[in-house]
């Protein structure tokens, strides 16, 4: 079993535990030993065989605790009330981390529709105006690529913009600015400007929403030079992923899904943040490597558990850099397990999962057993009605038939 | 037609500049003055299409700015809007952008520089006008048509033609090219090649601006923004989508019309609705003010009160300046359908020409004095194409670096290490 895990402290607590019994009913992502978190830390890699390295060869250490959490406990350690942290829902996750990055420098603020007195169409930005005022959390009027390029000038004169789209679909109006402005001028004007700004807000496929507000906007917008996307699928990483997005002087689009915003867990007190180039190893397995991120994560372990009971041994891989790809641990994955399936809720044409499997086919295609299978969603526009929704979106079901057949 | 109501927050009237009074920085403008000569002072021309479009438009007269002397010497002592110092940095500036551009069009056809280049002849009185009462930290926002702004702004001769040619001494290391001049430290925003995208990155600026004050509690900072785009660009959703956020949060901008009439072979009487653009500003809740763009003491003036007034905090002005250019839209653009009539019109009130006159009337500058500015700048356009020419193109190195301001950004390949560590990254050969 390989576990990466990176960031903190004494080697000795990390040391992988014999035991291959992961309990996947519980969607909470805490480390299976508690880390005494110091700042400064460098991180450590425990190796399949139970060696752990220091600082491995061209990994940066890094000053603040990054991390890139894997295993997930058994019920029985989970549970414990001694635990250290606290628990919160998703989108209170991404409000605290936009909230401490706010006390934490003066120049973060946010801009877009209702985010300041209503609150933030899910909620994520609610207190903040009050707490901040209006014009740290601005409510802006209807005007998707006005607020987005207004937000990229203000970056690019000192400020560090957190832009929300209240549905991710919306910024399409913004692509000019998006596409030109935001992911173009920090080479156009030969590294004078940089343009740290955040973009977010809630994409995916709802409960019956429709097709307009049903979208998956990470394909779209993959191609753009300059930029780089996260999407978020636990309040742990929602956290890690807003602060390192806001602390990067590079543009980052952060995807939020709809339906996630009220998972619970429990995080830590500390201040942390989550890597924006890195995967998050979910599930360590032997089988099969699937590759997933967001909502789709959890349609995964869903399948997981079923597959674990018919004897299949899958790796779950939450990619979570959508762009750039972290081809260190997909590429390590891959090695291992020889075989690859690719679970997303993207359409599946030009799609992550199409870029992902050109990515892996041109590194590791001499460790492929099999073709990689690729799960997407229909290229259909999202229905309305419930059913046909439904199978609009890749099901438990559909994971499991597709390991076993890739495990055949 | 105008809305004569006198809410007391916002002036529904456009402003109406009284040629009579002295130049000065500190007048408010507040108070609706009665139209004069430059309001709705829309030109009488040829049109390939119907007239029907003519009917609200009243004819009236362009005064030169020698008239304007005229008048003002049998009203008032007080006779000379500029001193001599600043009629010949005005001088200098104009002449710096026609000689630039003007040898922009030589070296194209020489093949020393390719792709789209929109030349500014004809256009100098409103980047002079206006750009030459800034200071260092004010931003500049411009389009494609950005030398010369980019030359007002303070950005070297030879790094905007190391630029145009590609070259790694150019102000954005030949990365940009011609409708992209960026300069951070002379606060030049932008070159941008879609019409109306730099709108909202100047009202960013602005925004930038009022934060500094109120939440960085820098109390000084005044910095203001001018936002420069064309005819074309005021029927572009993002015009109106950054009025109404300029005037509703009283951002220091100035959206700056270059009206000049055409957008590439569209005219701008074929694509408005109502042409009269200054008369936009008014229904966002800021002035419209509409001035002779050929006319480099008229623009100064204007923009002085609107400059002013986005510096104390009043909020942003749409100035309309009716304007010309003498060229093509671009290099690649034959100017087949301009009525020469409408050109040599315009060739008439060339605002360099125009200046000089006033000056030497005037008794501010001699013949001499121009004369020796004249050749000055031939001598800095000369010397920025030597430096351009004998300045390096980029290695292959340069390609992938300024991708991303932290290049992690590539990021992790499959041995582990970050794209970026790659010692083929800064050779430029790097598989990304």
């Amino acid at each position: 079993m390989a576990a990466i895990f990176q960031g903190v402290g004494a080697a000795a607590a990390l040391s992988s535990s014999p035991s291959n019994s992961f309990d996947s009913k519980k969607f909470v992502s805490s480390p299976c030993r508690p880390f005494s978190v110091r700042k400064g830390a460098s991180f450590a890699v425990v190796r399949s065989d139970g060696r752990v390295n220091l600082n491995p060869k061209g990994r940066r250490a890094q000053q603040l605790i990054s991390n890139a959490v894997a295993t997930k406990s058994d019920s029985a350690a989970a549970s414990s009330s001694s635990k250290p942290g606290h628990e919160l829902l998703l989108f209170e996750a991404l409000q605290e981390g936009l909230e401490e990055e706010m006390e934490r420098d003066l120049r973060v603020c946010v801009m877009g529709e209702d985010v300041g007195h209503y609150g933030g169409s899910y909620k994520v930005t609610k207190g903040l105006a009050k707490k901040f005022g209006d014009l740290r959390v601005l409510d802006t009027p209807i005007a998707e690529n006005s607020f987005s390029g207004m937000g990229i000038g203000a970056a690019m004169t000192g400020l560090r913009p957190v832009v929300e789209g209240m549905n991710m679909g919306f910024l399409l109006l913004a692509f000019n600015q998006i596409s030109n402005n935001c992911g173009m001028l920090h080479y156009t004007s030969g590294g004078q400007f940089t343009i740290p700004i955040v973009i977010r807000g809630p994409g995916g496929v709802g409960r019956q929403l429709g097709a307009e507000h049903s979208q998956r906007l990470e394909s779209y917008f993959q191609s753009i030079p300059g930029i780089q996307m996260v999407a978020c699928s636990t309040p742990y990483n929602a956290k890690g992923l807003m602060k390192a997005a806001i602390r990067s002087e590079n543009p980052v689009i952060l995807f939020e899904h709809v339906l996630l915003y009220n998972l619970k867990e429990r995080i830590p007190d500390e201040d942390y943040i989550c890597n924006l180039e890195e995967a998050e190893m979910v599930r360590p397995g032997e089988h099969v490597t699937i590759l997933t991120y967001s909502r789709m994560r959890y349609h995964v372990m869903q399948a997981a558990k079923t597959l674990v009971n018919k004897g299949y041994d899958p790796e779950v891989i939450d990619i979570r850099s959508l762009k750039p790809f972290d081809l260190y641990t997909i590429g390590n994955s891959v090695k291992k397990t020889h075989r690859v399936l690719i679970v997303e809720e993207c359409m599946r044409t030009g799609g992550i999962g199409a870029s992902l499997i050109a990515a892996i086919t041109e590194n590791f295609n001499d460790y492929l057993d099999a073709p990689i299978m690729c799960l997407s969603s229909q290229d259909v526009p999202t229905p309305y009605a419930g059913t046909l929704e439904e199978v609009t979106v890749v099901q438990p079901a559909q994971i499991v038939t597709a390991v076993e057949q890739l495990c055949q | 037609m105008n809305s004569a109501s006198c809410a007391a927050k916002i002036s529904t009237q456009p402003f109406s500049l009284n040629p009579t009074s002295p130049a000065s920085h500190d007048r408010p403008l507040v108070s609706p003055k009665p139209a004069s000569l430059f309001l709705g002072s829309t030109r009488k021309l040829r049109l390939s299409s119907s007239s029907k479009l003519n009917l609200h438009r009243r004819s009236g007269t362009v005064v030169a700015v020698s008239d304007v002397v005229k008048q003002k010497k049998s009203k008032s002592t007080h006779s000379l809007l500029i001193t001599k110092e600043e009629g010949l940095e005005l001088y200098e500036d104009m002449i710096l952008g026609r000689a630039f551009e003007d040898m922009c069009a030589q070296m194209y056809y020489r093949g020393k520089m390719f792709g789209f280049v929109h030349l500014y002849n004809g256009q100098e009185a409103v980047s002079t006008g206006f750009i030459k009462l800034l200071k260092q930290q004010d931003s500049v926002v411009s389009t494609y048509r950005d030398h010369v702004h980019a030359l007002s702004k303070g950005v070297p001769a030879r790094a905007v033609m190391s630029e145009l040619f590609g070259k790694t001494t150019g102000c954005c290391r030949g990365q940009g090219g011609s409708m992209h001049m960026f300069s951070r430290e002379h606060n030049l925003l932008g070159g941008f090649a879609f019409i109306g995208e730099g709108i909202p990155v100047a009202t960013g600026a602005a925004f930038t601006s009022k934060y500094k004050r109120e939440v960085l509690k820098e109390a000084d900072c005044d910095h203001v923004t001018l936002a420069f785009f064309g005819d074309g660009t005021c029927n572009n959703g993002q015009f109106f989508e950054c009025l109404n956020m300029a005037a509703l949060w009283k951002l220091r901008i100035v959206f700056v019309v270059e009206n000049n009439l055409w957008a590439i072979g569209m005219s701008h009487l074929r694509a408005t609705s109502d042409p009269q653009i200054y008369k936009k500003g008014p229904a966002f809740g800021m002035p419209g003010i509409h001035v002779d763009g050929m006319d480099v003491l008229k623009v100064r003036e204007v923009a002085k009160e609107a400059i002013g007034r986005a510096r104390r905090g009043e909020g942003p002005t749409l100035v309309e300046c009716e304007t010309y250019r003498f060229r093509g839209h671009s290099l690649a653009d034959p100017d087949e359908l301009r009525d020469p009539a409408e050109k040599a019109h315009y060739a008439a009130r060339d605002p360099i020409t125009a200046l000089k006159k006033y000056l030497i009337e005037n008794s501010l500058a001699s013949e001499a004095d121009l004369k020796a500015i004249d050749k000055k700048i031939d001598e800095v356009v000369e010397d920025a194409v030597e430096f351009a020419d004998e300045s390096p193109v980029p290695s292959q190195s340069q390609l992938l670096e300024n991708v991303f301001a932290d290049p992690k950004g590539f990021g992790i390949g499959p041995d582990g290490r970050y794209r970026c560590e790659d010692p083929k990254f800064t050779e430029g050969t790097a598989h990304v």
